[in-house]
């Protein structure tokens, strides 16, 4: 009778360590998502009294979506580029410090690789609009060198948003590819061109697959904050390089149309959700979500 | 290929062979310079800045830089009262946050690793989902919430949405740390008559400080430097990147150049500080009886 009572105890422990946070989450972030639905299916007139009505006015959608199908495809087309070159860019570069580089150096250089995340976000990004800018030097550099025209510009660009994207997430993308680089076995490697495998197969076949985890998170971690991001569009971009997120941010912050920028942000989400799962899909989930394996 | 042709001709293409060679063997390196030159270049622009006496035309980098170097804003650092009060605003707030988001995600990490129980894989999955949510859609969708319930916005709002985002990088940093975790050190602090309590206390816990510095490091990391879900929640409360937005559209003065480099100093100390913890206890953990036989 008393062991009974105390493996019932024992077993709502988890249970209790848990609730406090998951009910933290569900209150605070999965109810929201349910009143932001419900907010996007309201009708009335911003900054009156009244405010708005639930009516299930769905036509909140087709409004927010009536001439922005540029504005979205441009997001997602500036995501993507931008997970791409952060790509390109970060396994090169995991992969010297995890293997090539003397092993005293790694900590300092994967510390220099993630210093943009130790300086403030916005504050980065203006400093990319200083470089950037018509008259800074840089610019007169390649103008000199001829690589942009005379009279081109490089802020307010396609370009500069891009580039900003690229930067400002590159940390996201650099440490779970060089977390998954540095837990390899490099004997594994070693076994490979034992077998007669070329570098090149090696890496193909042994290297690359190994690392699949860490690049797929990576990729989802820069996409995702990329997709929904307005600060770069707002300081690198001009007029027409526009994010969903300047539309929503204005929508909901400057003209107070609360149930439209509600229905544009369910759509964002909805989209982002839809290509993360394509995506997972392809790629194999564990990297994510992680491995059952953990408990004992 | 490139070898054959240097052995056939060698006083014409000796040269440009060499140089291809040397490129092949230094082509990380030059890459990872450049790399490295990018991801640096900015952070060097914030500090320039910060030095530079840029009265009247501050905007401009070549400007700052002919103008030459003053410490003036630095002896000032703190002469700009509206920017005091917002970096105030986001240290409290991010102290608060990371308070409660470090403790009650680390019970959430060792429910999760120590415990199997019925509902776990979609407790996993509700520590997912906050990550896999663009910024802008938690942001607005807590807006709704509070707006439709009529909750002003202001340091609560912050706060409540604050912890909301640190609570799974907390258990994911926390979890990891857990998961190399070797138990049979707890067993043997029971064994020698030690409660549940006390083996927690004064086994456990000493053992994870390292894993829940490093997650409370990131949550304050994240917390400081929020713009997008501070954006939709603030109400009238400036925290430092939204008074640095305003501030952006009417000039943004020189001291957030200074705080900002000021700031960087000190995330990297506190990094270092942490690593070194952490090396200290793995060197704890190391020390096994077996070894000492």
């Amino acid at each position: 009778m008393g062991d009974q009572k105390r493996s019932f105890r024992r077993r709502l422990i988890p249970y209790g360590l848990l609730a406090p946070g998951a009910i933290w989450l569900v209150v605070f972030f999965i109810v929201p998502m349910y009143f932001m639905g419900e907010m996007s299916l309201r009708t009335g007139v911003p900054n009156t009294p009244e405010g708005f009505t639930f009516n299930w006015e769905f036509a909140n959608y087709s409004d927010a979506l009536s001439g922005r199908g540029d504005q979205i495809v441009r997001t997602f087309f500036y995501a993507g580029t931008a997970t791409i070159i952060a790509l390109l860019i970060a396994y090169p570069l995991a992969y010297a410090i995890a293997l090539k580089v003397n092993p005293r150096w790694r900590l300092p250089l994967l510390f220099a690789v993630i210093a943009p995340f130790f300086t403030t976000y916005l504050i980065r990004t203006i400093a990319w609009e200083t470089i950037l800018a018509d008259d800074s030097p840089i610019v007169d550099l390649l103008k000199t060198l001829q690589i942009i025209p005379e009279d081109g510009r490089l802020l307010a660009t396609s370009g500069a948003v891009i580039a900003g994207l690229t930067y400002n997430f590159l940390p996201f993308m650099i440490l779970p590819i060089y977390a998954s680089i540095e837990r390899i076995d490099t004997s594994l490697i070693e076994a490979g061109k034992d077998l007669y495998a070329s570098s090149r197969q090696a890496f193909l076949r042994v290297t690359l697959p190994l690392t699949m985890p860490g690049v797929v998170a990576g990729v989802l971690l820069t996409f995702i904050p990329a997709s929904g991001d307005y600060v770069n569009a707002e300081f690198l971009g001009g007029a027409n390089n526009a994010m969903i997120g300047n539309r929503i941010q204005s929508t909901y912050l400057e003209q107070s149309d609360y149930p439209k920028a509600a229905a544009l942000s369910f759509l964002m989400m909805a989209t982002v959700l839809a290509l993360v799962f394509i995506y997972i899909r392809f790629a194999g989930t564990e990297a994510f979500v992680g491995s059952e394996e953990e408990a004992r | 290929m490139e070898s054959a042709t240097a052995t056939a001709r060698p006083a014409v293409s000796a040269a440009p062979s060499r140089i291809w060679s040397w490129l092949r063997r230094n082509g990380f390196k030059i890459y990872a310079g450049f790399a490295l030159a990018y991801v640096l270049i900015p952070i060097g622009v914030i500090a320039v800045f910060s030095f530079a006496d840029a009265s009247q035309n501050r905007d401009h980098l070549a400007f700052a830089i002919n103008n030459g170097f003053t410490l003036k804003y630095w002896e000032h650092a703190f002469a700009v009262p509206d920017l005091n009060d917002a970096l105030l605003t986001s240290f409290r707030l991010a102290a608060l946050a990371t308070l409660i988001s470090t403790v009650i995600g680390t019970m959430m990490a060792l429910a999760l690793v120590r415990h199997r129980f019925w509902g776990r894989r979609a407790s996993n999955l509700l520590l997912v989902l906050p990550m896999a949510t663009p910024e802008i859609v938690m942001g607005a969708s807590l807006l709704s919430l509070f707006l439709i319930y009529g909750i002003s916005l202001g340091f609560t709002s912050l706060l409540i949405a604050h912890i909301m985002f640190c609570i799974s990088f907390v258990v994911v940093v926390v979890r990891s740390r857990l998961i190399g975790f070797d138990r049979s050190v707890e067993d043997a602090a029971a064994d020698l008559g030690a409660t549940p309590l006390e083996t927690f206390r004064y086994v456990t816990l000493p053992l994870l400080r390292p894993g829940i510095l490093a997650a409370a490091l990131l949550a304050f990391a994240l917390s400081v430097d929020d713009f997008i879900v501070s954006d939709f929640n603030k109400g009238t409360t400036e925290t430092f990147p939204i008074y640095v937005f305003g501030a952006h559209l009417r000039g943004i003065p020189v001291q957030v150049n200074v705080l900002a480099t000021m700031l960087f100093a000190l995330t990297v100390t506190a990094i270092c500080v942490v690593l070194w913890q952490q090396r200290r206890a793995e060197r704890m953990a190391s020390v096994r009886p077996e070894q000492e036989v």
